[in-house]
C-alpha cells in the first residue's frame, strides 16, 4: 500500500463526529468612509495612502520622493509613468535585483487592514513584488472593500499562479522585537488611491 | 530535564527573564488591541473553530478534493506517513533537481520532522530566510517561539552573532544596522538559491491552492527566484473553501502579534510559468489525534503563538524550557501525544488559569486539554510516584472525616512550635521564598460547632 | 428560608477559620440557615489535578451524598465550586441528584449577586484595595469578564465591594494575570510560581493598593506567603471578610 492510501486509511478509521459547516454570513465590520480607514491601517502598518483624482497626477507625487528621485532602474506597470526597465522583456528574474522603484496596478484594497489584492496574470515575473527596493501600488478609490468576507467575494481564487495581498512594506520585529521595516522585501510601500481612473 | 528544572535556571537571571516576560505580555496587549477593534472577535473565533471541526469530520474527502485540484493545476503532490518519509520525499526531489542550495521560510512541521540537519547530512546547504529563523540557525539553536523564533536573544546577542557570522561591527546593536546586514546576507542567498521551500498556512480544498503569510517577504523571495517550490503542510491545515480564509486572515495576525494582517498573504496555485510546484502532505501522528475526542480540537491549532504569548509561564521560563519543536501551552499538548515520556513534565508546567484558552482563535480548550493529558499521564504511569504517593496519601486522609480532622488538629498544634529550621529547609519548596501560612488555634469547623452548641 | 449548606476549602477550614465565620455571617445576615456537614473534608481538586483521577471518585460521590439535602450549597472559592460544576461530571455522570446539584452549588460572589440579588452593605471601607481575579472563578464560572475575551465588562466581586462606603479599587497593569499558586504547581514549579507571585504583589504596590483581596483563599495563601517573607506592606484578606466588615 502507497503512502496516500495508508494515510487515507489511517484518516477514515478514526471516528469523527459530524460537524456542519458555518455559512459565513454574518454582520462583519463596515466602515462609513472606507478610503480613511485604509488610509489609517496602512499607515498603521509601515506604508502610505496617496488619494489623487487621477491616474496622471501620480507622477508628480511620485516626483516629490527622494527615493523614487534617486532611483535609476524602475518598473512601471502603470501608464502614466514612465519606467526604463521592460518587465515583460525580462526572462530572468535575479537580474531584477537591480531594480530600484515599481509601480503596479493592484485590482482592489481592503479597509480593515490596509492590504492590496494583486496576482501575477499577464506578469511575466511576479518576483518585482518582493525583490524591488520600493514599491508602489495603484488602486481605484471605488474599489475599497470594507473586510475580508467582501474581498474573498470579489476574488476568484486560483486563476493565477499567484495572487496576493500585501499590506504595507516589508518588515521584522525579530532584534530585540525592535520594529525595522524593509527586512527582505520592499523598504517601503506606497499606494496610490485614484478617484478617476479614466484619465 | 524537565520543564521545572530548565524553567528553574532560567529565572536564575531574574532581568531576563522579566524582560522576556513584559517582551511577551507587550504582544498579548497589542492582540487585545486588535481583537478589541472588531465587534465581531468573539464570532470569528466561533466561526473558526466550526469550520475546522467540520474539515477534520471529513478530513480524507476534503484531502482528495485538494490534491485532484491541485494536480489539475501541475501540482505534484506527495503523502508522507511520518517525519522519517517526508525528509525522504523533500530529499528525493532536491536531489532529482540537483539542488545544491536550498531556501527555507518558516515552516514548524519542518522543525516538528527535524529537516535541516537530515537535508544537511546530505549535502544541500540548507538556509532559513525568516530573520529571527536565520539568527537561531546561525546560533546552532531550535527556535523559542514560533512566531518570534529568537525573542530569547538580546541585540547584543544578535550584533555578536553577526559580528562572527556576517562579518558586522563588533558591538554594533541596532537593529536598523544589524537588519539590513542581514538584508544583504539574506538576498546573497535568495539569489543563488536552487530551489524554495515554504511551510502552509492554510490548504485550499475547493482550489487546490494553498497560502503562506509573511511580514518579511522572504517566503516569496523563495520561491520567485529559483524555479523550484515545495510546499510542506500538516494534513490539518486544510480548509474547504477559498472563502473560509477571510475568518483566518483576520484572526491570525490580530492574534499573533495584533495586526491586522501579516504583510504577504499568498495564494499559490499551480507552479509559476516555467517553473515546478510540490506539495508534501504530512500526517506524523495527526490521523492518531484525529480518533481522539478529547485531543481533537488540538488539530484547530493555526500556530499564531498567541498562547505562548499569553502564558504566564510560558513568558517567565521561555521557549527552550519546554524542549518541544513547539513550546508553551499549544505544544504542551502536541509534544505529549508524540512521545509522553519525554515529555511528561510539559502538562505540569502550567497553573490551569485558561488565558490560553480564552485568547485561542480557533477555539481549542487547551488548558482542559492540559488537565486531560495529566489524567493521561498518570493513566499511562508517567506520574512521578513521589506525586502518586502524595496523593494516594491525601486520598486516604479526605476519606476519612476524623482522621483529617485530627490530623488539622496534630498540625496546628505542632507546627507553630517547631523551630524555623525544621520547617524551612530544602525539603520545604513552599518555605524557599514563602512564609507558612499562620495555623490557628482551632479550625473552621471547630468554631462553628462551637458557635451552634452556644446558640442551643 | 432556604437552607444552605456550607462548603468549606479543606485548607480554609483549617488555617483560615475566620474566612469561613465570615462567610457564614454573610449568608444569615441575607437570611439563610447556614449548615454545616461536618463530614466535608475535600472536593478532590488537589488529586484531580495531579491525574490520579481514582483518589477523587470517592470524594466527588461523598459530596454529592452531604450536600443534596441542601437548597443551595455555597462556598467562599472559585475553584472548588468550578471543580463541582465543571469537572465532578467525570465522576459523577448520569448519576441520580447530580444534575440538580450543579445548578444549586455557587461561589459566595455569584451567590451574593445573583440569588440574594445583595444591593447594599452596611460597613465602610476606606480603603485602597486590589481586586485579585482568581483564575478558576473568572475563566472557569465566569464571575467576571476575562481580558482576553471581547465581551461586555463585569465582575461580580468588584460590584460588591463597590457596595462598601468609602472603597477605592486600584487599577492593576495585568487585571486578570495568574498568581501562580495553581495547586501543587506552587511547589512543583516553585521558580515561577513565585516569580508570578511577586509580579502580581508589584502589580498592586505599584497601584497603590492597601489591601488585596481575591475570591479564592489559596491565591491569597500563596501571595501572602511572600508578602510576609519579604514584609510588604500589603495586607491581605478574602472578600468574605471585607464584605462582612471585618476589620483589616
Amino acid at each position: 500500500m502507497s503512502g496516500r492510501e495508508e494515510m487515507l486509511k489511517a484518516i477514515r478509521a478514526q471516528t469523527v463526529p459530524p460537524s456542519p459547516l458555518p455559512e459565513l454570513a454574518g454582520d462583519w465590520i463596515r466602515y462609513p468612509d472606507p478610503f480613511a480607514q485604509f488610509q489609517k491601517m496602512l499607515e498603521f502598518v509601515g506604508g502610505r495612502a496617496v488619494r489623487v483624482a487621477n491616474l496622471s497626477e501620480i507622477r508628480g507625487h511620485l516626483e516629490s520622493l527622494p527615493t523614487f528621485v534617486a532611483a535609476r532602474q524602475i518598473v512601471s506597470g502603470v501608464s502614466s509613468v514612465e519606467g526604463n526597465i521592460d518587465l515583460n522583456a525580462v526572462e530572468d528574474p535575479h537580474t531584477l535585483e537591480t531594480v530600484d522603484w515599481a509601480i503596479m496596478p493592484g485590482e482592489f484594497a481592503v479597509a480593515e487592514n490596509g492590504a492590496v489584492w494583486l496576482t501575477d496574470r499577464g506578469l511575466k515575473q511576479r518576483a518585482i513584488y518582493f525583490i524591488v527596493q520600493h514599491l508602489s501600488l495603484v488602486i481605484p478609490v471605488s474599489q475599497i472593500v470594507n473586510n475580508m468576507h467582501e474581498a474573498y467575494a470579489r476574488i476568484t481564487v486560483g486563476t493565477s499562479s499567484l495572487g496576493v495581498f500585501i499590506s504595507g512594506p516589508s518588515k521584522t520585529a525579530d532584534i530585540e522585537q525592535s520594529l525595522v521595516i524593509g527586512a527582505h522585501g520592499p523598504r517601503s510601500m506606497t499606494v496610490f488611491c485614484v478617484d478617476d481612473m479614466g484619465a | 530535564m524537565n520543564h521545572a528544572t530548565l524553567a528553574g535556571e532560567y529565572i536564575q537571571d531574574r532581568e531576563r527573564a522579566a524582560w522576556h516576560d513584559n517582551t511577551l505580555w507587550f504582544v498579548r496587549s497589542k492582540r487585545d488591541k486588535a481583537a478589541a477593534t472588531l465587534p465581531e472577535w468573539e464570532s470569528l473565533r466561533q466561526t473558526a473553530s466550526q469550520i475546522k471541526a467540520h474539515t477534520v469530520s471529513k478530513l480524507a474527502d476534503f484531502l482528495e478534493e485538494f490534491e485532484r485540484n491541485a494536480i489539475a493545476r501541475g501540482v505534484k503532490v506527495h503523502w508522507a506517513r511520518h517525519a522519517e518519509e517526508h525528509n525522504q520525499i523533500v530529499l528525493k526531489i532536491l536531489q532529482e533537481h540537483g539542488v545544491k542550495k536550498l531556501v527555507k521560510s518558516k515552516s514548524m512541521l519542518t522543525e516538528e520532522c527535524h529537516l535541516n540537519p537530515y537535508l544537511e547530512r546530505h549535502g544541500i546547504e540548507v538556509v532559513d530566510s525568516d530573520l529571527g529563523e536565520r539568527i537561531v540557525q546561525l546560533a546552532g539553536e531550535p527556535p523559542s517561539h514560533i512566531v518570534l523564533p529568537a525573542i530569547h536573544k538580546t541585540k547584543a546577542d544578535v550584533g555578536d552573532l553577526f559580528h562572527k557570522h556576517l562579518g558586522t561591527e563588533a558591538g554594533a546593536t541596532d537593529p536598523n544596522y544589524l537588519a539590513e546586514a542581514a538584508r544583504q546576507h539574506l538576498r546573497d542567498k535568495f539569489m543563488s538559491a536552487d530551489a524554495g521551500l515554504t511551510g502552509v498556512n492554510f490548504a485550499i480544498a475547493e482550489t487546490g491552492g494553498f497560502v503562506v503569510c509573511t511580514n518579511e517577504g522572504n517566503a516569496d523571495l523563495g520561491v520567485s527566484l529559483p524555479k523550484l517550490h515545495i510546499a510542506c503542510m500538516g494534513i490539518e491545515k486544510l480548509i474547504p473553501r477559498a472563502k473560509d480564509l477571510s475568518v483566518f486572515l483576520r484572526l491570525l495576525a490580530r492574534s499573533a502579534t495584533g495586526q491586522p494582517i501579516t504583510t504577504y498573504s499568498s495564494h499559490f496555485h499551480g507552479p509559476r510559468p516555467g517553473g515546478e510546484l510540490h506539495i508534501v502532505l504530512v500526517d506524523n501522528g495527526r490521523s492518531h489525534i484525529l480518533g481522539k475526542d478529547e485531543f481533537r480540537t488540538s488539530l484547530n491549532c493555526i500556530r499564531c503563538g498567541a498562547c505562548m504569548n499569553t502564558c504566564p509561564v510560558f513568558r517567565r521560563s521561555g521557549g527552550h524550557s519546554y524542549q518541544s519543536f513547539v513550546p508553551g501551552p499549544i505544544g504542551s499538548i502536541l509534544a505529549p501525544a508524540r512521545d509522553p515520556q519525554k515529555h511528561a513534565s510539559l502538562p505540569q508546567a502550567c497553573s490551569l488559569c485558561g488565558s490560553c484558552t480564552d485568547v485561542c482563535p480557533v477555539k481549542i480548550n487547551i488548558h482542559e486539554q492540559l488537565l486531560l493529558w495529566r489524567h493521561e499521564l498518570a493513566r499511562l504511569g508517567f506520574l512521578p510516584w513521589s506525586k502518586r504517593l502524595g496523593m494516594k496519601l491525601a486520598g486516604f486522609v479526605f476519606r476519612r472525616p476524623w482522621l483529617y480532622s485530627l490530623g488539622g488538629k496534630i498540625a496546628r498544634f505542632v507546627v507553630p512550635k517547631l523551630p524555623r529550621f525544621l520547617v524551612y529547609h530544602r525539603l520545604n519548596p513552599w518555605g524557599k521564598q514563602r512564609e507558612m501560612p499562620e495555623f490557628p488555634a482551632s479550625s473552621f469547623r471547630e468554631q462553628f460547632q462551637q458557635r451552634e452548641a452556644k446558640r442551643k | 428560608m432556604p437552607s444552605v449548606g456550607l462548603f468549606i476549602p479543606c485548607f480554609v477550614d483549617q488555617l483560615y477559620p475566620h474566612v469561613g465565620m465570615a462567610t457564614v455571617e454573610l449568608l444569615e445576615r441575607a437570611g439563610y440557615t447556614v449548615h454545616f456537614p461536618s463530614q466535608q473534608t475535600c472536593c478532590g481538586q488537589p488529586m484531580a489535578n495531579t491525574g490520579c483521577v481514582e483518589e477523587t471518585r470517592p470524594l466527588a460521590h461523598k459530596f454529592l451524598e452531604l450536600f443534596s439535602p441542601f437548597d443551595y450549597v455555597v462556598a467562599p472559592s472559585g475553584s472548588c465550586v468550578a471543580m463541582v460544576r465543571n469537572h465532578y461530571e467525570h465522576y459523577l455522570h448520569g448519576v441520580p441528584g447530580f444534575a440538580e446539584l450543579k445548578k444549586k452549588t455557587f461561589e459566595l460572589t455569584e451567590f451574593l449577586v445573583d440569588v440574594v440579588k445583595l444591593d447594599k452593605l452596611p460597613h465602610a471601607f476606606p480603603y485602597r484595595v486590589g481586586l485579585h481575579q482568581s483564575c478558576h472563578g473568572l475563566r472557569e464560572l465566569r464571575l467576571g469578564s476575562s481580558s482576553e475575551m471581547m465581551v461586555a465588562p463585569f465582575s461580580k466581586a468588584r460590584q460588591l465591594l463597590q457596595l462598601m462606603e468609602g472603597i477605592q479599587i486600584v487599577p492593576l497593569t495585568r487585571p486578570d494575570e495568574c498568581c501562580g499558586f495553581g495547586g501543587t504547581f506552587a511547589v512543583a514549579e516553585e521558580a515561577v510560581s513565585c516569580m508570578m507571585g511577586e509580579d502580581r504583589i508589584h502589580d498592586h504596590t505599584t497601584a497603590g493598593a492597601q489591601v488585596m483581596t481575591a475570591n479564592d483563599m489559596s491565591c491569597l495563601m500563596h501571595l501572602q506567603g511572600l508578602i510576609r517573607r519579604k514584609k510588604t506592606p500589603l495586607r491581605v484578606m478574602h472578600i468574605a471578610e471585607i464584605l462582612a466588615g471585618h476589620p483589616v
